[in-house]
């Protein structure tokens, strides 16, 4: 299925979790934040959350910043 | 003074008055050591996207002790209320702290706030239940709104982001502190010592910054700077000063003087 991650096209094999993308793509889950969709998704539901084709994923960190 | 005199915001208290960024040093074991040098216990990050394909093990956190220094994470690069309330949002799930320090930028050149787009933000991120700490402009006005719409905090400018140019306009920052309720935290525009402690001596809560330090030189050598000139501008704060007068007032007696 085809997945839209930080705004680029993404070829994965579904179906998938946010915890089994988070895996898949060697990402610390303790780290980052997802939105799944346009809504954050808590971290506790993180392995619960189904992506699906077509979806919209964020996944961020800190930074340094002023 | 340090035991005695804290900063608080929103009910947390934080025993220095400076707020430190974690951008554009040379290093993060630099930045690590100038935190430590500055003594600051509160530290801003900002919040941007992973990058999937070139991942690098090492994260920004594991140079901030988070058990001695509180992360405020910032929406900088913002240009609309939306997306600062989203990063606001994720930057919560990301650090587990409902504290913002909301930039809600209207200007690519001068990083100036857009005040209109930020009080929006703060209204919803505070209905939201954030702690929002809004950076906005020296302008008293604009504080007085922002601190109505349930800012925990008021972040004036001193001069834009990254200018070094020093505070501006005192008399408005000085004003800002008289008509607010909530604390004064000077954010931007310092360049050297001097600049952190002239807000400081008008008043200011705190004073934030990042370049001055990051930018520096010695960014260590600074940082240990402007942690002295944050506590003396606080210092001769509560001290009051002298007020100013136009002529010579002479220090010494000017009876009993030889040969007269």
């Amino acid at each position: 299925m085809k997945i839209t991650l930080n705004g680029e096209p993404l070829e994965v094999a579904g179906p998938l979790t946010v915890s089994d993308l988070l895996t898949r793509l060697d990402i610390d889950a303790r780290r980052v934040a997802v939105e799944h969709n346009l809504s954050v998704v808590r971290r506790a539901l993180f392995g619960t959350t189904e992506v699906r084709d077509g979806d919209e994923i964020e996944i961020v960190n800190f930074v340094g910043g002023g | 003074m340090t035991n005695m005199d804290l900063l608080t915001i929103a009910g947390r208290t934080f025993a220095s008055r400076l707020i430190v960024g974690t951008g554009k040093y040379p290093s993060p074991a630099i930045m690590a050591q100038a935190h430590e040098a500055a003594g600051a216990d509160m530290v801003t990050v900002a919040v941007r996207r992973v990058n999937v394909t070139d991942r690098t093990k090492e994260s920004l956190l594991d140079y901030i002790d988070e058990s001695k220094i509180f992360l405020l994470p910032n929406t900088a690069g913002c240009y609309t209320a939306e997306e600062a309330i989203r990063t606001a949002h994720l930057a919560r799930e990301a650090g587990l702290s409902h504290w913002v320090k909301l930039e809600v930028i209207g200007d690519e050149r001068t990083l100036f706030p857009d005040n209109e787009a930020l009080l929006e933000a703060t209204r919803v991120l505070v209905k939201d239940g954030f702690v929002v700490l809004p950076y906005t402009n020296d302008d008293p006005i604009a504080c007085r709104k922002l601190e109505d719409a349930g800012a925990a905090a008021v972040m004036p400018l001193g001069a834009p982001i990254g200018s070094g140019l020093g505070i501006q306009n005192v008399n408005n920052i000085r004003i800002i502190r008289e008509f607010s309720k909530v604390p004064v935290i000077v954010d931007a525009g310092v360049g050297t010592a001097s600049d952190a402690a002239v807000a400081m001596e008008i008043g200011a809560d705190a004073v934030l910054m990042n370049s001055a330090i990051a930018g520096a030189r010695d960014p260590v050598a600074m940082a240990e700077a402007m942690k002295y000139a944050v506590q003396a501008g606080r210092l001769a704060y509560l001290a009051g000063r002298i007020p100013r007068k136009m002529y010579a007032s002479a220090s010494s007696p000017v009876e009993g003087l030889v040969g007269r």
